[in-house]
């Protein structure tokens, strides 16, 4: 097991910067997550660490030691490819046994790992057959296997649960994190679905057109974005214009043009710092739509009218009309769903929206 | 109607493409003395006189070895080219892809003058290795092309997981690049060995003297008369080069199914 450091790291391709210069550190054991929109620079930064991109500038460690002229099969990894990259014409034992090869282990001890590593992945009667007798779902279960068989010191992931479908998805997702929690492998996982990462990681670093915006526990990122995009990446947020007011020693005072004077505890403002124009971020579930008239403790109320609605089973979403702003809302249905063009009261707590300076957009 | 005549056209130019063919094989098993009609009686007498003649079996002999020769050379230099073109990016990719390809674009004759006046320049004399050479370079092509198409359409990702896996470049290209590889390697080496077996021009100006392949021994043997044996051995040339990559086809398809990427 390893910890992995990335020291001022670039990559340009020509004249290209995918990834601007990044420093990075994985904690041994953790699960840390690239989140990021299509062509941000996650699967660079992967291919970095694993080998199989030389950096233009910086430093990488595995282990506390410089890889940069260590070739990749002298680094130990596990990597898991977007199509699981299985060896077509080997058997599965052929498969998961093939790392174990070049490391000089036994007969008797390669068919005891892979016999244990099947077990792991809850796949023990496939050994003989090949890759394509199997689903998606189970080839990615072996190529998990294959990955974790040869106890690298750490494991990549480029968006393996991609090519699943939605079901499938998210089943492998919690097997996924119990068979890493229950080797307790350092591992760098490349998404660009949001709720796979808040669902999987210790810690998320999200980034955008090849830099780093934030990183941070997965509520951290969630509640607290330090950025617009941050906000605007995880879930749905609504954006607003704001004045930051008075500064007080716990909370701070921000007025608004659609919900007038808001309280937030500082801490939810952590890169404010005096006095001016400001941005409000609020999430769309804390955007509370109730029948007009009615108030919600300790929130502003304002009138409101609904103007599409996106139903979606349990939950729903509204797009509502706020004075001059579109806002959306998302809801737990707790009968009927509002119906568009209904006069509601809409509800924003101060608490729970987050204070941006405006440069930081 | 306008479909009609296109058929029938189109049926004519192949009788008129296949007839020739069908008759030699016909007269092949012509009892009759001489190498035409009238059939007077089906026999294999002379596939009888084809095999005890010294002459043809020496000519086979030399095909069969030229052939062999060429179609390993080729392979080995064409998948290690492929290798390099499609793999690595070698400075000047596009030319030297033109390069190797080129002998297919040319004239058999002027390719084959060409080596002629080369070897000449060099001083050196007509030999087997010569005749070798010559076979190899317009063979080569036919490899490049067939293996580069396969190599492009093998994922990059199976060979980066076996490096991942620990083993190293020479190792992961024999324990997965080869073998993903192998029908269009295989279909590649029949292509070199029946396009060398069929070969007269280019052998006729590289030969050295004495020395016969079966088309230049048919060649030489038409100029003094025709024998039925020519029928007979022009069957079993027919046979070879048709059957060989028919088979070899056959024979790459399941390994494909088998690998199936
Ligand atoms: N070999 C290359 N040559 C030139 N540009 C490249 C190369 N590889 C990647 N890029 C560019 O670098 C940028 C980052 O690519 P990268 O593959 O890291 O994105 P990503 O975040 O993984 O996106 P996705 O979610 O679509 O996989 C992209 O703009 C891409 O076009
Ligand atoms: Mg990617």
């Amino acid at each position: 097991m390893g910890t992995v450091t990335l020291e001022n790291v670039s990559k340009r391709f020509g004249g290209f910067t995918a990834v601007h210069p990044t420093s990075l550190h994985i904690p041994e054991g953790s699960f840390l997550t690239l989140l990021g929109p299509s062509g941000c620079g996650k699967t660079t930064t992967l291919r970095m660490i694993a080998g199989l991109l030389d950096p233009s500038d910086g430093e990488i460690f595995i282990k506390g030691k410089s890889v940069n002229n260590l070739p990749i099969y002298k680094r130990n990894l596990g990597i898991v490819f977007q199509n699981y990259a299985l060896f077509p014409h080997k058997t599965i034992f052929e498969n998961i046994a093939f790392g174990l090869k070049y490391r000089g282990v036994s007969k008797q001890e390669t068919a005891r790992r892979v016999r244990d590593v099947l077990d792991l992945v809850q796949l023990p009667h496939v050994a003989d057959r090949y890759p394509k007798a199997l689903s998606g779902g189970q080839q990615q279960r072996i190529a998990l296997a294959r990955a974790i068989v040869i106890e690298p010191d750490v494991l990549l992931l480029d968006e393996p649960l991609s090519a699943l479908d939605a079901n499938l998805r998210e089943d492998m997702r919690v097997e996924l994190k119990r068979i890493q929690h229950q080797i307790g492998i350092t591992t760098v996982f490349v998404t660009h679905d949001q709720s796979e990462a808040l669902a999987m990681s210790d810690e998320i670093v999200v980034m955008s057109a090849g830099r780093i915006e934030q990183q941070g526990q997965p509520e951290a990122v969630y509640n607290t974005p330090a950025t617009e995009f941050v906000a605007r990446f995880l879930g749905a947020s609504n954006v607003l214009p704001a004045t930051t007011q008075v500064m007080a020693a716990e909370d701070i005072q921000v007025e608004t043009n659609h919900f007038g004077r808001l309280v937030l505890p500082r801490k939810r403002a952590p890169q404010i710092e005096g006095e001016g124009r400001s941005q409000l971020i609020v999430r769309a579930e804390k955007v509370h739509v109730e029948p007009a008239g009615q108030t919600m403790d300790g929130a502003i109320s304002v009138p409101g009218r609904i103007e599409a609605v996106d139903y979606q089973g349990q939950a729903v979403r509204y797009f509502v009309r706020v004075g001059d702003t579109q806002l959306q809302a998302l809801n737990m249905i707790k009968e009927h769903p509002f119906e568009e063009g209904a006069e509601v009261s809409v509800n924003v707590r101060g608490w729970d929206c987050t204070l941006l300076p405006e440069a930081a957009a | 109607m306008g479909w009609f005549l296109v058929r029938g056209w189109a049926f004519l130019v192949y009788l008129f493409m296949f007839l020739p063919v069908a008759v030699v094989v016909l007269l092949s098993f012509n009892a009759s003395q001489f190498g035409s009609f009238p059939m007077t009686g089906v026999s294999l007498r002379w596939f009888a006189e084809l095999f005890s003649n010294e002459a043809i079996l020496r000519a086979f002999r030399t095909s069969f070895i030229l052939g062999l020769c060429t179609a390993m050379i080729s392979t080995v230099l064409g998948v290690l080219a492929s290798m390099a073109l499609v793999r690595y990016k070698v400075p000047g990719r596009a030319v030297i892809s033109m390069l190797l390809i080129a002998p297919i674009l040319i004239p058999e004759v002027v390719l084959a003058v060409a080596l002629l006046l080369f070897l000449n320049f060099l001083s050196l004399n007509k030999s087997f290795g010569m005749l070798l050479m010559g076979h190899v370079v317009f063979t080569l092509p036919f490899v490049v092309l067939v293996v580069q198409a396969r190599l492009v359409a093998i994922k990059r990702e199976y060979e980066e997981a076996a490096l991942s896996l620990g083993a190293n470049p020479v190792q992961t290209f024999f324990q997965i690049t080869l073998p993903l590889m192998a029908p269009a390697i295989f279909a590649g080496m029949l292509f070199a060995f029946t396009i060398s077996f069929d070969d007269i021009t280019g052998t006729l100006f590289w030969k050295p003297g004495g020395v016969e392949t079966v088309p230049t021994q048919i060649f030489a043997m038409l100029r003094n008369s025709i024998s039925p044996e020519i029928n007979a051995l022009g069957t079993v040339m027919i046979l070879l080069t048709v059957g060989l990559p028919l088979l070899g086809a056959a024979i790459a398809r399941r390994m494909a199914g088998k690998i199936n990427t």
